[in-house]
């Protein structure tokens, strides 16, 4: 009995060192993590039920913002462009997939073509839509101007509500299908070279190769891909930004653009009405930032 | 012992930042004035100001023009300067009703501004009271060119109907009568305010933007009917190019006429026009039965709720206010002085502009964005735009700003 007192203490001790550590570690960590992530994310579902121009005194309204969205026919553009958006920006994975494949050969100066595939993505999002901007700029835009030699009458695409979320999502490929082609590459050189010799040996060639050796081993690449091509999607802002305001009359709004617009914009002084949407796509983005974390947390324990 | 050294501790702090306070008196100012013009014209009045008041030193500092318009909101509540430009009418609403900007009708009434400074008066007077000093404004009308008018053939008019009819022409020409650019939405607003003005009046089209007339209303209908007329006649990708871009247009001889700010007189001799070429003339009469109104944004000077320095600021605002600070100011600005004493620089334009809104006796209009509360403002001008391109959809449009306005009522 009197032995025991004097063992426990220090080894507790050391364990409770031990254990304290990590958390001491990661505390600035989650400090910054709850402040400007967590909180701010809990507030803005505060502020989502409240009328508030940002300025006066906040009135509750309890669901008025939700239920106004639901009847909100510039909410539901925005929903549907969000969605065009997902469909379309997920083109830029097979698409990287493609011009890295193409890329992943030993010719002289294959790095120079590498880095010239590269350069949209480094070059700003605002330099990008300016560029596009011109390229369907009336008048004098290069698209317009072929389109105009081909048909006899140009079409302004940024002007036009049928073809504008188009031209400001191919704006969004560009650098886009860039990112993937890198990841792609990356992943390209760990494919091990014995295992293409194996299947070569046994009679595999182009597609069959492709499907059934090389794809599975850039499972991790694609899967990074799809991740960041997604969440790019969703958070669409700055393209829309520059290249359109959300016009015309709207018609290119994606819910992140609409929230800006309403609560922070020149006009904007609904934070309440902005809030609401931002709840809302931060619900959409749940679903898939879940899905991906489900799926991560899988592999990891190995199922 | 204890106590000395605090109190030396204190004497040392104040010692470092009294000479702010005690030596000079400061005023900051925070000023959209970005442009060149503005920003000569800042750089004058403050240089004059500290001459005349030595103990009192001006800081400023200077926005970018569009990200003034949405950095004023921190600014007010966070860091309030002792003086803030911003703008007349509904557009100081927001500000105003949360406490945000200080009441200064006691320069207004010891300075006779009710008198002096009539002109805008109204458009700075919200619950009786007044809450800035404008100092500058410009007149909008049409803007043309007149080697297109030569050569179709036509005469500029006042008449709605002769104007359409020398729309008609321009078209067989295969020139837009009427260009604008609408990327940015408010362009057309002009447009809609004077054809709203011409056909219903001043007093109707107040009420309008106040909210308190139905936007599914007849006379709304009426208005939209005119400018249904001249859709045919406007150029047809306004919503894919920036106002400057429709200036070429006028200036390239591609359209005749331009409903714009006399801020663009400016652009239009960039470009390479001149008074030769470049004509000025109100927008049409369409009901000759309605007093003549015109649009003129304001330009104003306020001073935030947390002023540091209240008591300077209003001195500041009373030297504004003045008729030969105005004068001065708009010289170099190249717009308009609100005080009724002030003289006019001899521009054609500026002559032309302040000959309009003297003679204006239906009264004068701030703009569209400035009349109208700021989610309303947005949701017309989107509107308009998208009447321009699909005027099939009119209806669904009008319901919709009617929703937007019957929230914002109840």
């Amino acid at each position: 009995m009197t032995a025991l007192p004097d063992i426990h203490p220090p080894k507790a001790r050391a364990r409770r060192r031990n254990s304290l550590t990590p958390w001491l570690f990661l505390a600035p960590g989650m400090l910054m993590f709850a402040v400007y992530v967590l909180i701010p994310i809990f507030q803005s579902v505060w502020v989502s039920f409240h009328d508030w121009d940002g300025l006066g005194p906040m009135r509750w309204i309890g669901l008025a913002n939700y239920s106004e969205l639901w009847w909100d026919d510039a909410f539901y553009t925005s929903l549907k462009n969000n969605v065009l958006w997902l469909a379309l920006y997920l083109l830029a994975v097979p698409l990287g997939l493609l011009i890295a494949l193409f890329l992943n050969q030993t010719v002289k100066g294959i790095r120079i073509y590498k880095s010239l595939f590269f350069f949209p993505f480094v070059i700003s999002q605002v330099v990008v839509g300016l560029i596009f901007s011109w390229f369907y700029a009336p008048g004098f835009g290069l698209l317009y101007v072929l389109i105009e030699w081909v048909t006899g009458t140009g079409v302004a695409i940024l002007a036009d509500e049928r073809y504008v979320t188009y031209g400001i999502i191919a704006a969004g490929l560009w650098p886009q299908i860039a990112y993937c082609m890198i990841l792609y590459l990356t992943g390209l050189n760990a494919v091990a070279p014995d295992q293409i010799e194996a299947a070569r040996l046994d009679g595999a060639k182009g597609w069959r190769m492709l499907w059934h050796v090389v794809l599975p081993q850039l499972r991790p690449a694609t899967f990074i891909a799809v991740v960041v091509t997604v969440i790019g999607a969703l958070r669409s802002f700055d393209l829309v930004s520059i290249m359109t305001s959300g016009g015309p009359f709207g018609s290119s709004r994606v819910l992140s653009y609409y929230m800006y617009e309403q609560a922070l914009s020149e006009y904007g002084y609904r934070m309440g009405y902005g809030a609401a949407i931002a709840v809302v796509l931060f619900a959409i983005m749940m679903i898939f930032i879940t899905g991906f974390i489900w799926k991560m947390w899988r592999d990891e324990r190995g199922l | 012992m204890v106590h000395t050294k605090r109190g030396l501790l204190l004497a040392a702090l104040l010692a470092t930042t009294a000479p702010a306070f005690a030596q000079t008196r400061e005023l900051v100012m925070n000023t959209d004035a970005s442009d060149p013009a503005p920003k000569a014209a800042f750089e004058q009045l403050i240089a004059d100001f500290e001459a005349e008041y030595p103990d009192i030193k001006v800081k400023v500092n200077t926005f970018d023009h569009e990200g003034y318009k949405t950095a004023i909101r921190n600014f007010l509540t966070a860091d309030a300067p002792d003086l803030a430009n911003w703008y007349a009418g509904n557009r100081m609403a927001p500000f105003v009703e949360a406490n945000q900007f200080l009441d200064v009708s006691d320069v207004w009434a010891e300075n006779g501004l009710n008198e002096s400074l009539h002109s805008a008066a109204s458009a700075m007077t919200i619950d009786g009271k007044q809450w800035g000093i404008p100092y500058t404004y410009y007149q909008w009308g049409i803007y043309y060119n007149k080697d297109v008018y030569e050569q179709v053939g036509v005469e500029p008019t006042d008449n709605w109907e002769e104007f359409l009819a020398n729309c008609a022409k321009f078209q067989e020409a295969g020139i837009d009568c009427v260009t604008t650019g609408s990327k940015a939405l408010w362009p057309i607003a002009g447009i809609f305010d004077y054809l709203s003005l011409r056909t219903n009046g001043y007093d109707w089209h107040m009420q309008l933007t106040r909210g308190e007339i139905p936007w599914t209303d007849d006379k709304v209908k009426a208005v939209f009917a005119e400018w249904e007329k001249l859709l045919p006649y406007t150029s047809k990708n306004h919503a894919a190019i920036d106002w400057q871009d429709a200036v070429s247009n006028v200036v390239q001889g591609k359209a005749a006429n331009y409903v714009m700010g006399n801020f663009a007189a400016a652009t239009f001799k960039d470009g390479g026009m001149t008074n030769d070429t470049l004509g000025f003339m109100q927008f049409p009469t369409i009901n000759p039965d309605i007093p003549r109104a015109e649009e003129a944004p304001t330009d104003t000077i306020h001073i935030p709720a947390g002023a540091k320095n209240p008591e300077d600021a209003k001195l500041f605002l009373a030297y504004l206010a003045r008729a030969d600070v105005q004068t001065k100011m708009n010289e170099t600005l190249g717009q308009l002085p609100i005080n009724a004493d002030s003289t006019v620089g001899d521009d054609p334009y500026l002559q032309a502009g302040f000959e309009l809104l003297s003679t204006a006796e239906g009264g004068i209009a701030q703009f569209f964005d400035r009349d109208a509360s700021p989610e309303m403002a947005k949701a017309g001008m989107e509107g308009f735009q998208e009447f321009m391109v699909r005027p099939e959809r009119l209806d669904t449009i009008l319901e919709r700003l009617e929703r937007v306005r019957q929230r914002e009522a109840g």
